[in-house]
């Protein structure tokens, strides 16, 4: 049986790993690449580097820090943030990432999904969608949460799996920071609607709301989190001993 | 020296650099002459199947690959590369493989049982062995690895050496004799995957130690 997957999300800038509340007021953490060894060695299923710099200079940094990281952890690696063309997807794989993942660029060149999927595989696409409820209506949000594209997620999200994106990342913007858990009807919406693996990203603020999302909703594939496991609020090793009891399919 | 077939198919930073973390001599090539004197091959592969087989032939290697292996050189297949290993695939069509291990490929889809088993099988899961075998000697039943593929190798009982179960029992590990498939990524398994690479890099004198 194939097992849940939690997966740290390290956003990265200039080199080194941040993270914001509600995407606002970020805060300096660690070294990107000792903290994705550390993950790793204490049982990450996956580890999702996302990449917030604005600069050619950092741009390259960030290859750089992949790079190391690719040489000396070996589970899989996501790698989002700055992804417009298929040359970016180039880029970064060639650095060592396993999957790509794909956001405002997507929305910028509807085309990009489908480019990028015939030449590596669906299975290196992911979507990543930021969602906020506007009236009552799942709304994707572009530009870091920023900006309302206007259109509605649900029909977006399948139609860039019908491209072929292999994955989707669901962003709750209404849950994210907010550490009450995650957003259950927005994910079941989104797993009702695709049957690619969904990953839960958006709330998670203890133990409890990993197994709540697993139990409740199990066409979820896999918990996405960042700051509380960067602060240590929650150990993704006592985590996964708490899904292994309440009998989710875990890797331990 | 551990070869890594190099025939353009995939991205290979990984597994060089897994390889490379356990302390292997590592190289990437093409070249038959290296290839032929390698100590140990992995034959790597993301894609499709037909795409691979062909690309094969073109540049000669799956000839330097059956030499090789009937010469006794241990060979790994891994994912696209254990599928490779077998008689035929019906992946978009009909295409012969290296013929090294009775069996074919197909897809995953025609074994699945209900709509909830999602295309590809992505993630980690259990093995579950069925056999002994010297590549998984520091792996035990249970270990979970790396997967991500949507055709499984069947028609291959004698030789399957480990399954993963996906609604069905797929096929995950294959051996004959001194040739070894996983389907799943070892590069990509943690701990676990750099085990079984290990194994496969170790002199066959140093087993019994």
């Amino acid at each position: 049986m194939i097992t849940k997957r939690i997966i740290p999300c390290l956003d990265v800038r200039d080199g080194r790993v941040v993270k914001g509340v509600n995407f606002e007021g970020l805060h300096d953490v660690s070294s990107p690449v000792s903290l994705a060894k550390y993950y790793s060695d204490n049982g990450a299923d996956e580890l999702v580097f996302y990449d917030i710099t604005a600069s050619s200079d950092g741009r390259k940094l960030f290859t750089d820090i992949l790079c190391e990281t690719a040489k000396s952890v070996f589970i899989p690696l996501t790698v989002g943030g700055g992804i417009n063309t298929v040359a970016d997807f180039d880029r970064v794989l060639k650095c060592g990432a396993d999957k790509v993942s794909v956001n405002s660029g997507a929305i910028r060149n509807p085309d990009l999904i489908a480019e990028a999927a015939k030449l590596y595989g669906d299975q290196c696409v992911v979507l990543s969608v930021d969602i906020k409820r506007v009236d009552g209506v799942f709304r994707v949000f572009a530009k870091g949460g920023r900006e309302n594209t206007g259109m509605e997620a649900i029909e977006w999200i399948k139609r860039c799996v019908g491209n072929g994106a292999g994955e989707v990342v669901v962003n709750s913007i209404d849950t994210d920071g907010v550490k009450q858990g995650f957003d259950l009807p927005m994910l079941k919406a989104v797993c009702d609607a695709v049957s690619v693996p969904v990953i839960a990203s958006g709330g998670a603020g203890k133990i409890e709301d990993f197994i709540t999302l697993f139990q409740t909703l199990p066409h979820v594939d896999a918990g996405l989190a960042a700051s509380i496991f960067h602060f240590g609020e929650v150990s993704i090793h006592d985590l996964k001993q708490h899904m292994a009891t309440a009998k989710i399919p875990t890797r331990l | 020296m551990v070869a890594i077939v190099d025939y353009g198919v995939g991205n290979l930073f990984s597994l060089k650099s897994s390889l490379a973390a356990i302390g292997a001599d590592v190289v990437v090539t093409a070249d038959k002459a290296l290839l032929e004197t390698a100590d140990r091959i992995i034959l790597p592969g993301v894609g499709a199947f037909g795409d691979a087989a062909q690309k094969l032939r073109e540049s000669g290697l799956d000839r330097v690959l059956k030499t090789v292996a009937a010469n006794g050189t241990p060979l790994l297949g891994i994912c696209l590369g254990m599928q490779l290993l077998f008689e035929k695939s019906y992946e978009y069509g009909e295409h012969e493989g290296l013929g090294l291990i009775p069996g074919s490929v197909k897809p995953i889809a025609d074994v699945l049982p209900s709509n909830d088993y999602k295309i590809p099988h992505i993630g980690w899961n259990p093995l579950i062995f069925k056999q002994e075998n010297d590549l998984f000697r520091y792996i035990q039943n249970g270990d979970c690895v790396y997967f991500v593929h949507s055709y499984y190798a069947t028609d291959c009982e004698e030789s399957t050496v480990a399954t993963a179960e996906y609604g069905a029992e797929l096929t995950a590990a294959v051996a004959r004799g001194n040739v070894y498939g996983c389907q799943f990524h070892p590069e990509k398994s943690g701990t676990v995957g750099l085990n079984i690479l290990r194994a496969f890099i170790e002199p066959k004198e140093n087993v019994s130690c």
